[in-house]
């Protein structure tokens, strides 16, 4: 009995959890936010380039992006962010100066970029090919017809992995502790470690730990809410949807 | 214009030797064929007898294995040619009607216009409107494809073509997708078109729009052009033993 409660205060100390919130809340969650989302943005921006590149008729066109892909999807995050936080200042390249979240972002964005960009092919390549054929018969070029026709189908018929790819990165972005965040720049999961190692107690992680399934939580929902309904249709079904360019 | 001056000299589509081969597979065997301006020709035959690669042919969506594809005496399939305005100048309708789900009717008509034509969002829009008007649908300018029946979506594909305000529309099988009921009205609109002057060469497997509108009925099988003449001659006194078996079996 008295060993469960003392595992109750290790984990469950309301003083400590009350302590550390208000940090959590002015300076984790923000950092938090700004480098998954930040991340997140680059990818998209950066994934969409690369999977148009990548469904180039040419090989040569393609292998960038392929080259990309495989490189940043095949390495540990945490290496890559080692490399990017790291690597890059120490090799002379210190487009951010000394601000380690702007390096933190980027090394994310890199693996956002990776992800973002499979997730894309796939969704692009997964639309019917005559959308390709009605647009390239009315003049456009290829390009045009990618951009104006193919990719917001794709993208749209994607919006669950991307969701998903999101909530992998906010998860990921803790493992940016291993730049050394200093007060003003700790992300929640380093105010957690931080109240943990000062306090000998593990309140602190679970006060974070919060934080994350604020966000993480709240958007599976928003997921399985977006793969039931393109798998049943809109809540107020269309109902004629007589051909296969129809079906999203 | 003059069409019929212009007819007589340059033919407005000219297929010379036209081939295709899918790896082994011979789709096309040397087609030649001529189509005035102002013709309509409906290409009837077997599935699989190389009826649409030939059309798909007409704007290079098949790049020919050889032979050459002429528009108003230009071939092509020559490699000077900018083949992004030749196909805006070639107006085709898909048998899956190939709308963009994401954008509105007008949408779909007026993107082509804007993008390729470089035309403001008014002029665009005023010239969509009068080609969805010309199908019949001119109070569906704001409705998605979804929203629509397949024979309206059927018409507004045909809208977004004409709008281009094509030398020649190419059809393929664009009832063949569609229920008994909405197949009148698509066929309505190409019947209009037709008596409007339009150029049409007409893959279908609808024998009575066929014998009523067409100036020429082609019969393809294996790859070959077997048989050509007027619907009557066609339909009435086919003298191959191929085209009165089709017609048997289909009629």
């Amino acid at each position: 009995m008295d060993r469960l409660e003392r595992l109750g205060d290790l984990l469950f100390n309301v003083e400590i959890i009350v302590d550390t919130l208000p940090v959590l809340f002015t300076e984790g969650l923000l950092i938090t936010l700004i480098i998954s989302v930040g991340g997140m943005l680059i990818g998209l921006v950066a994934g969409t380039v690369l999977a148009m590149i990548g469904v180039s008729q040419r090989w040569w066109v393609r292998l960038p992006s392929r080259i990309f892909v495989d490189l940043f999807r095949g390495l540990p995050a945490i290496l890559v962010i080692f490399l990017v936080g790291f690597g890059l200042p120490a090799a002379g390249f210190r487009p951010f100066g000394r601000e380690v979240i702007a390096y933190a972002t980027l090394a994310l964005g890199i693996i956002a970029t990776a992800y973002v960009t499979e997730i894309l092919r796939a969704g692009i390549q997964s639309v019917d090919k005559g959308q390709m054929e009605a647009a390239r018969s009315l003049g456009m070029s290829r390009l045009e017809a990618l951009w104006l026709v193919v990719v917001p189908q794709g993208f749209r018929r994607v919006l669950p992995p991307l969701t998903n790819e999101f909530i992998a990165l906010t998860k990921d972005s803790s493992l940016v502790f291993i730049l050394g965040l200093t007060l003003g720049e700790r992300d929640l999961f380093r105010i957690g470690q931080q109240t943990a190692t000062q306090t000998g107690n593990m309140s602190g992680l679970i006060a974070a730990g919060l934080f994350y399934l604020a966000i993480t939580i709240p958007l599976t929902r928003i997921v399985n809410y977006m793969d039931t309904r393109m798998r049943e249709g809109r809540p107020v079904a269309a109902k004629e949807l007589p051909t296969t360019a129809e079906v999203s | 214009m003059n069409a019929t001056d212009t007819a007589d000299a340059v033919p407005r589509v000219a297929l010379k030797g036209l081939s295709k081969t899918f790896g082994h597979f011979d789709v096309l065997t040397g087609i030649d064929l001529e189509i005035r301006a102002g013709e309509v020709v409906c290409v009837i035959g077997p599935s699989g007898s190389g009826k649409s690669t030939m059309l798909r042919c007409v704007n290079l969506l098949e790049v020919p294995t050889s032979g050459s594809v002429e528009i108003d005496g230009i071939d092509i399939t020559g490699r000077k040619v900018d083949i992004n305005t030749v196909r805006s100048r070639v107006g085709m309708v898909f048998q899956q009607f190939n709308l963009f789900p994401h954008m509105t009717a007008l949408r779909n008509v007026t993107l082509a216009l804007r993008r390729v034509r470089g035309m403001s969002k008014e002029d665009a829009g005023e010239v969509a409107r009068k080609s969805l008007a010309q199908v019949g649908l001119a109070d569906k300018a704001g409705s998605r494809p979804a929203q629509l029946s397949g024979g309206q979506q059927q018409r507004v594909a045909i809208a977004r073509a004409l709008a281009m305000d094509p030398e020649v529309m190419l059809f393929d099988e664009v009832t063949s997708a569609l229920d008994p009921e909405l197949i009148k009205g698509v066929l309505r609109v190409m019947t209009d078109l037709a008596e409007a002057g339009m150029t049409m060469m007409v893959v279908t497997h609808e024998m009575g729009f066929a014998r009523e509108v067409a100036d020429r009925v082609i019969f393809m099988d294996a790859g070959a052009i077997v048989e050509a003449g007027s619907p009557s001659e066609m339909f009435d006194h086919p003298r191959t033993e191929r085209l009165q078996n089709y017609l048997a079996e289909v009629l």
